[in-house]
């Protein structure tokens, strides 16, 4: 299919950004690799007057990981995170998300900050930043403000960005020498969006699981972080920390169905998922 | 017309019909079509639509459909629901089928093929590759508010081998026998052909499902399968080997619709003609589909007449210029369009060599023609380029006997008509591994043995069977349409509408029996749908073999993970 017809606006800095998101207000759409707004453009499900490319903005792609943090540029793709040596060192739980994003040709173009602001709750980055506790960079013409990916995700792709706001960079603060990562998620085919995923971090000590952090993907409007199954499994052996967080997801997660499972499939997934993620961080 | 279709010529009948214009006023031309599978042999409301428009307005008028138009408005097929029923003897010798098919065509029986036929034809092919005296089977058609069903690749195969397959698997389960033992005790013996004591009514040429059935447990190590599939379960680990015997409906005589009365052609007709230039130009009714059918032709007819590929230019689709023919479906186009060429390369060959002898001054019986010459039938010594023979022919006739004409240019025809069908056989084997917590199948490893009488093309007929292959796996595992309680489609696009993709495709292998057809010289039996006609039934017994041992059962398609686990009472 065929977009309907838009005008096209490349600009070369923020400032000129800005000014076209405001003199065109509603009508104008923000496009970084376009992997989902061209799709919605092509079936004709979105009609925007005037797209703003942001991918000439100087300053919005790359990948700096410091002492305690790691800072990813909003137009840093899938594929540069991918195969980041230092993100894998760093937050493996990044480069084992991201394989499972698309196929090759969509992780070269689509984009870490698109991906976060179109807010598909089965799609992994949200899930991973909630998981991490990442913390998004976002500007309008005031300035900048800050906002946790646990309180970005409003609704069924809806944020907390306000109208002339960007997401420009990401920052996500590193879970700390030792701990251990598991993304995994159950799709179809390879590529496909999941039927349910699962971003898993803990920090093993001896035996025991500490720092357990459990985020979902593709249950609910929104991704969701799972805190009774975290706090279930906090402080106990993998197999424990398993048992006792499957036990607890239900009071984290109600599904809903969609096209091919059932809710009730679903939940079924979602606890299989936690138990295979907690025994996968056992040390 | 430039259309994107099957059946050019029947699209010119059925355009000059309805649009009221003298039939030799409307030329449909077709294209390379880049895949079709059945979908694009039916009479479209758009297309009809579009050819009117063009009439009222005196205009050209282009219609392309969107994604959601093509998923809305092409036929849609195999809504069944089917109760099937087997009884054997606890020797375990098959005595009868028993079928009772739902099936639902949506609001209309599509226009000129109707959409019975699919039904019908599961009901005649239940139990085909198998003895049996017995049978019965009932069929009952209703109108739904959803889409239109019609004929898609393999028309009704692939239900009625997969209902075939599983109440064999069962049968064979139930007195505690091996499925491919039970297979070898009840397929149709190779030395039983002519083969017509079905009760349905089913004639078989001559088939070899002994010798594939055979040739397919040794290529795939059936026994080293099934000890390495006990000692897995052992671990754990949930393996199942499903097999699928078959037969498919190829090379249809007039039978299939000319008797019902549809003005569709069941033969189809090829015209050769050598150039000037020594080039041969090859005309015939039988469309490209993606499938190669131009690519064949050019071999059959460069080496009836005697000469390299890189001389042979093949025309298909274009009611214009080709011999009137059916086009393509029903595996049709090597065994039918094949023929006719081979038969109209052959009298070619001959009157080439009349010219020949008339150059040469020579006995025609001392000649032959071989890479683009006529050459010396004993001694293989050149005689006369056919550069040259054309420069004569068409451009020097003086020289010749003052009688003489030569005829350059040769039609030929070919129907079927000793068999209503000229069937084929195969059979195929699917390797899997299920995970009984996810319900996920991961297909392993899939084998076919085939027999589609003369193979013209190896490469060809490999891969039309792996596509098929392919397809018949989308069936089994991903490809459904949805609909909401309101009779809205709910998966219009290539997101939710899940086709196979090679992520998830195991590796096929595949190996043939030759058994040609003695209908015709060429022997070719056609290939097309074999593929997607055993692979359902082949993987839906492997995972049912998988799931055996928890007690679990998979009987609808396509087997999601949802489905598997409902079975496993684990939601």
């Amino acid at each position: 299919m065929k977009p309907p017809s838009f005008a096209y606006a490349r600009p070369g800095s923020l400032a000129e950004a800005f000014d076209l998101l405001e003199r065109h207000g509603e009508d104008a759409k923000v496009l970084a690799g376009g992997q989902s707004l061209i799709a919605t453009l092509n079936m004709r499900l979105s009609s925007p007057a005037l797209l703003v490319d942001i991918t000439a903005v100087p300053g919005l792609a790359g990948i700096a990981v410091a002492k305690d943090k790691a800072r990813i540029g909003a137009l840093t793709t899938h594929r540069a995170i991918e195969r980041s040596a230092e993100l894998g060192a760093a937050l493996p739980l990044l480069a084992q998300a991201a394989r499972h994003i698309g196929h090759v040709a969509i992780r070269n173009l689509g984009t870490f900050g698109g991906s976060l602001a179109m807010a598909d709750p089965a799609a992994e980055w949200p899930a991973c930043c909630v998981a991490l506790d990442a913390e998004l960079v976002v500007a309008r013409r005031a300035g900048e403000r800050r906002v946790r990916a646990r309180e970005f995700f409003k609704g069924l792709y809806e944020t907390d960005l306000a109208p002339g706001e960007l997401v420009t960079a990401v920052e996500i603060p590193l879970p700390g020498r030792g701990h251990r990562a598991s993304f995994i998620e159950l799709a179809r085919r390879v590529g496909d969006y999941a039927i349910v995923g699962v971003a898993a971090l803990a920090r093993p000590k001896g035996e025991t699981l500490e720092d357990v952090r459990l985020a979902y993907l593709g249950v609910g409007p929104t991704p969701a972080l799972a805190p009774h199954a975290m706090a279930a499994a906090e402080g106990k052996p993998a197999a424990g920390a398993a048992a006792a967080a499957q036990a607890a997801l239900d009071r984290d997660l109600k599904p809903a169905a969609d096209l091919h499972t059932s809710a009730a499939a679903k939940m079924h997934l979602a606890r299989v998922l936690t138990g295979r993620a907690l025994r996968a961080l056992a040390p | 017309m430039y259309h994107s279709t099957q059946a050019p010529h029947m699209m010119q009948d059925v355009f000059a019909r309805h649009l009221g214009i003298p039939e030799a006023n409307v030329r449909v031309v077709c294209k390379d079509v880049g895949g079709s599978f059945g979908i694009k042999v039916h009479v479209y409301a758009d297309e009809m639509a579009t050819a009117a428009i063009s009439v009222m307005l005196r205009r050209p008028v282009k219609f392309v459909a969107d994604r959601l138009e093509s998923f809305l408005t092409d036929i849609h097929a195999r809504e069944h629901d089917v109760t099937v029923r087997l009884a054997c003897t606890k020797a375990g010798d098959i005595v009868g089928f028993d079928l009772d098919d739902l099936t639902a065509i949506g609001p209309y029986s599509v226009y000129p093929r109707t959409s019975g036929i699919e039904g019908n034809q599961v009901v005649n092919l239940t139990g085909g590759p198998y003895r049996h005296k017995h049978y019965r089977a009932k069929m009952h058609v209703v109108f739904t508010n959803k889409n239109v069903t019609c004929q898609y690749r393999a028309v009704g195969h692939p239900i009625a081998m997969a209902l075939t397959e599983a109440i064999v698997d069962r049968a064979a389960a139930e007195i505690g026998m091996d499925p491919a033992e039970f297979r070898r005790r009840n397929l149709i013996p190779d030395d039983a052909y002519p083969y017509t004591a079905f009760p349905s009514g089913l004639k078989f040429e001559r088939l070899s499902h002994h010798q594939c059935l055979d040739k397919l447990l040794a290529l795939m190590d059936y026994r080293r399968l099934r000890a390495e599939q006990a000692a897995l379960r052992k671990q754990g680990v949930h393996r199942g080997i499903g097999l699928a015997a078959m037969i498919e409906v190829t090379n249809p005589s007039p039978a299939f619709y000319g008797v019902g009365g549809a003005r569709i052609s069941a033969q189809d007709g090829a015209t050769l003609r050598l150039e000037p230039t020594g080039m041969l130009t090859v005309m015939c009714g039988v469309t490209e589909q993606g499938q190669g059918t131009d690519g064949i032709f050019a071999q059959i007819a460069a080496s009836a007449v005697g000469l390299t590929l890189d001389k042979v230019r093949v025309i298909t689709g274009d009611t214009g210029v080709t011999p009137y023919g059916g086009g393509t479906w029903a595996s049709r186009g090597a065994g039918i369009g094949g023929e006719a060429v081979l038969q109209a390369g052959r009298a070619l060959r001959s009157n080439i060599l009349d010219v020949a002898a008339a150059i040469l001054s020579a006995d025609k019986a001392a000649l032959d023609i071989v890479g683009n010459e006529v050459v010396s039938r004993l001694t293989l010594e050149s005689k006369l380029p056919l550069a040259e023979l054309g420069r004569v022919a068409y451009f020097r006739p003086d020289t010749l006997p003052p009688k003489f004409q030569s005829e350059l240019t040769v039609t030929r025809h070919y129907t079927p008509r000793e068999y209503p069908f000229t069937f084929t056989n195969g059979i195929q084997a699917s390797l899997v591994e299920v995970d009984p917590d996810t319900g996920f199948v991961k297909l392993l490893k899939h084998w076919c043995v085939e027999d589609c009488g003369t193979v013209i093309n190896p490469m060809l007929v490999d891969e039309q069977i792996r596509g098929g292959i392919v397809q018949g796996i989308g069936a089994a595992l991903f490809e459904e349409c949805l609909y909401g309680p309101d009779g809205q489609l709910l998966n219009g696009n290539m997101a939710d509408y899940l086709v196979p993709m090679c992520g998830e495709m195991p590796d096929i292998v595949v190996a043939h029996v030759e058994t040609p057809t003695k209908q015709s010289a060429l022997g070719a039996k056609g290939v097309g749908e074999a593929g997607t006609a055993g692979a359902p039934g082949a993987v839906m017994n492997a995972i049912n073999d998988a799931l055996a041992p928890l007690g679990a059962r998979v009987t609808a398609q396509p087997a999601t993970p949802d489905r598997v686990l409902k079975a496993l009472g684990k939601v």
